[in-house]
């Protein structure tokens, strides 16, 4: 028998979510799997493409509504990628749907020079990204993937908070002319926006305001920033909180408020701390001229921790508490 | 599916292929010593494959270009662009003159192929890309119920990339007969003999067992090309077409030399080629 997952939250983390109104949501990667689906039903252009990963993908419905949708490729990741440039090349608004580890690494270069390169609208989709796997190890962690296709021209990288950011990604990739990453964990996700909320590629959503701290978080970390900026609240700190879906386009606008607003500045990301979300808000700072208070949170240049993604977060400062020790302290 | 070819469509002659080709090939080496640097001797082997495709097999002309049921052809060894650059120049995709720009500061002819140039599919020229992308091309047409064929050329060296296995395993798996793979098998890579640098024989053996239909021919025969290429070998398989070829075909200096993989001619290297290509052409006239 295994062992139950550790909670994400701890028991004060839950009040606090539960005090700041926000309901439980499913896991994004279901909300991608039936978002597709639904528009592959009224585009039959729309082709998914699996590389043994229908069911981690949540595809498998998708696979038995739509077959004639759906090309499998085995366990062939560079293949993968390859097939759906080839297949975006020639009119279908293909996506490519792989564990974020191995679609980001081992078809790196087929992303670079099949995709971006060749100027296809094709799509990839990272599924159980970051530390998702948790447990599995480094081989099953991508905290990589943000740096690497930050450092590829061409790409629109997007990585959504919530069921909403994820719906409106995926609709927003199925429309896209240019290459578009998507990634995003499985685990089920709070759901944090008001219904009346606007999405757009490349502008950063504000879920929270306040001065003395902002937290630019990314992903499926935004919840613990939101989190922590309620608990900071109950200590008179007031923190602003944006969700940088986008990491590419960056919105830089929204960065520069809040370092022209804000006492100090925390990003968070599920990535390694080198080269994703933190540096690139750092060198919009720097070089406009902001040198404000300022600390990457993500997963830090070592062998990742052995444990579940919860015990990953925990350990790391990605929760509610670690992230409010670090705007504190940042603040002294 | 299967579509005949039809001889009407010949408007080329064996003989007037060969004068393309000597035509082509100077084109060729001209363009590697106005840039400087290319592949010459890979480019010259496959020289005869691009020519027969160009002008007898692929459905594909600039006025084409943009339509959706053109044949796709994705040169996956995409160091050889000199010469698909002189095909695709010769066919009229852009002019000549352009030929004289390649990889010269600001131009889009860089030393290998991408789309900003007229008659590219893809970008290529990291190896083992190519029949990937052609497969997902491939079953696209087979998706919208399309009459085009796809095509990609692979360099014997370049079948050490893992991924043309992950993809010849994908070809045979979706039956895609309207896909087929070419092997411009010259037996020389970079370092050497592919036999030494890894060795690769027996290609038919392998693609066969892969699933594929294998047809060998001489890559200089335009007949034998034009015959293998005409329609798929067999029904539901792809069809792999391994190409023996020379590398440095049609320079005797060149010929088989893998110092020449990526060789610029000096000023005197590239008169004695070009002397010994006039020679060919006027021999080939005389024949007449
Ligand atoms: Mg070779």
């Amino acid at each position: 028998m295994s062992a139950p997952a550790p909670s994400m939250f701890t028991p004060a983390a839950k009040a606090m979510a539960e005090k700041l109104g926000l309901k439980m949501g499913r896991a994004n990667l279901e909300e991608f799997a039936a978002t597709l689906e639904e528009l592959a039903k009224a585009n039959p252009n729309i082709i998914a493409v699996t590389s043994d990963s229908r069911g981690s993908g949540k595809l498998a419905p998708f696979g038995k509504n739509l077959p004639k949708q759906l090309v499998e490729v085995g366990i062939a990741e560079q293949n993968l990628v390859g097939i759906t440039a080839g297949l975006a090349a020639c009119g279908k608004k293909s996506f490519g749907v792989s564990p974020g580890c191995f679609l980001t690494a081992r078809s790196l270069e087929q992303i670079k020079n099949d995709i971006c390169y060749s100027d296809v609208p094709a799509v990839l989709i990272g599924i159980s990204s970051g530390t998702s796997y948790g447990a599995l190890g480094t081989t099953h962690h991508s905290l990589h993937d943000l740096a690497v296709l930050r450092a590829i021209n061409n790409i629109t990288v997007i990585v959504p908070a919530d069921n909403f950011e994820t719906r409106e990604a995926i609709c927003f990739a199925a429309k896209a002319t240019k290459p578009v990453f998507v990634r995003f964990g499985k685990a089920a996700m709070f759901n944090l926006h008001k219904p009346e909320i606007k999405f757009a590629v490349g502008k950063a959503i504000q879920l929270r305001d306040g001065n003395d701290v902002a937290f630019i978080a990314t992903g499926e970390t935004v919840i613990h920033a939101l989190l922590a900026a309620g608990q900071l609240a109950e200590r008179g700190l007031n923190c602003r909180v944006i969700s940088m879906h986008s990491v590419k386009p960056l919105d830089t606008e929204t960065i520069l408020k809040a370092g022209r607003e804000c006492n100090a500045v925390v990003t968070v990301e599920e990535h390694m701390v080198n080269g994703g979300l933190g540096e690139a808000c750092a060198a919009v700072l720097l070089q406009n001229g902001m040198s404000k208070p300022f600390r990457i949170v993500g997963i830090p240049d070592e062998e990742t921790v052995p444990g579940a993604q919860a015990d990953i977060f925990r350990h790391y400062g990605i929760s509610m508490e670690g992230l409010s020790e670090t705007a504190t302290k940042l603040l002294k | 599916m299967r579509r005949k070819f039809d001889m009407g469509k010949i408007v080329l002659s064996d003989r007037d292929l060969a004068l393309k080709s000597v035509h082509l090939r100077k084109k060729t080496l001209e363009a590697i010593y106005d840039a400087g640097a290319g592949h010459t001797g890979g480019g010259l082997s496959c020289l005869d494959i691009l020519n027969v495709l160009y002008n007898r097999i692929l459905n594909v002309s600039p006025e084409t270009f943009g339509s959706a049921t053109r044949d796709r052809y994705v040169q996956s060894k995409g160091h050889s662009v000199e010469a698909l650059y002189a095909v695709l120049a010769d066919r009229g995709f852009f002019p000549e003159a352009d030929l004289k720009t390649i990889c010269h500061y600001q131009s889009h002819m860089v030393g290998h192929p991408t789309r900003h140039i007229s008659g590219i599919e893809m970008n290529t020229g990291a190896l083992g890309h190519g029949l990937p992308i052609c497969i997902g091309m491939a079953l696209a047409g087979k998706m919208d119920s399309a009459s085009y064929r796809v095509f990609t050329l692979l360099g014997d060296g370049e079948l050490a990339e893992g991924s043309n296995w992950e993809a010849a395993l994908a070809a045979a798996h979706y039956k895609l007969d309207n896909l087929t793979a070419i092997i411009d098998h010259n037996t020389l890579q970079i370092s050497g003999h592919t036999r030494d640098v890894m060795s690769n024989e027996p290609l038919d053996e392998k693609w066969r067992a892969f699933g594929w239909a294998v047809k060998v021919v001489n890559g200089h025969d335009y007949a034998a090309l034009t015959e293998a290429l005409s329609q798929p070998a067999e029904i539901g398989k792809p069809t792999c077409i391994i190409a023996n070829t020379t590398k440095g075909k049609g320079v005797s200096f060149m010929e088989n030399v893998a110092k020449w993989h990526h060789g610029v001619p000096s000023d005197a290297e590239l008169k004695q080629a070009l002397s010994e290509l006039d020679a060919a052409a006027a021999k080939l006239k005389e024949a007449a």
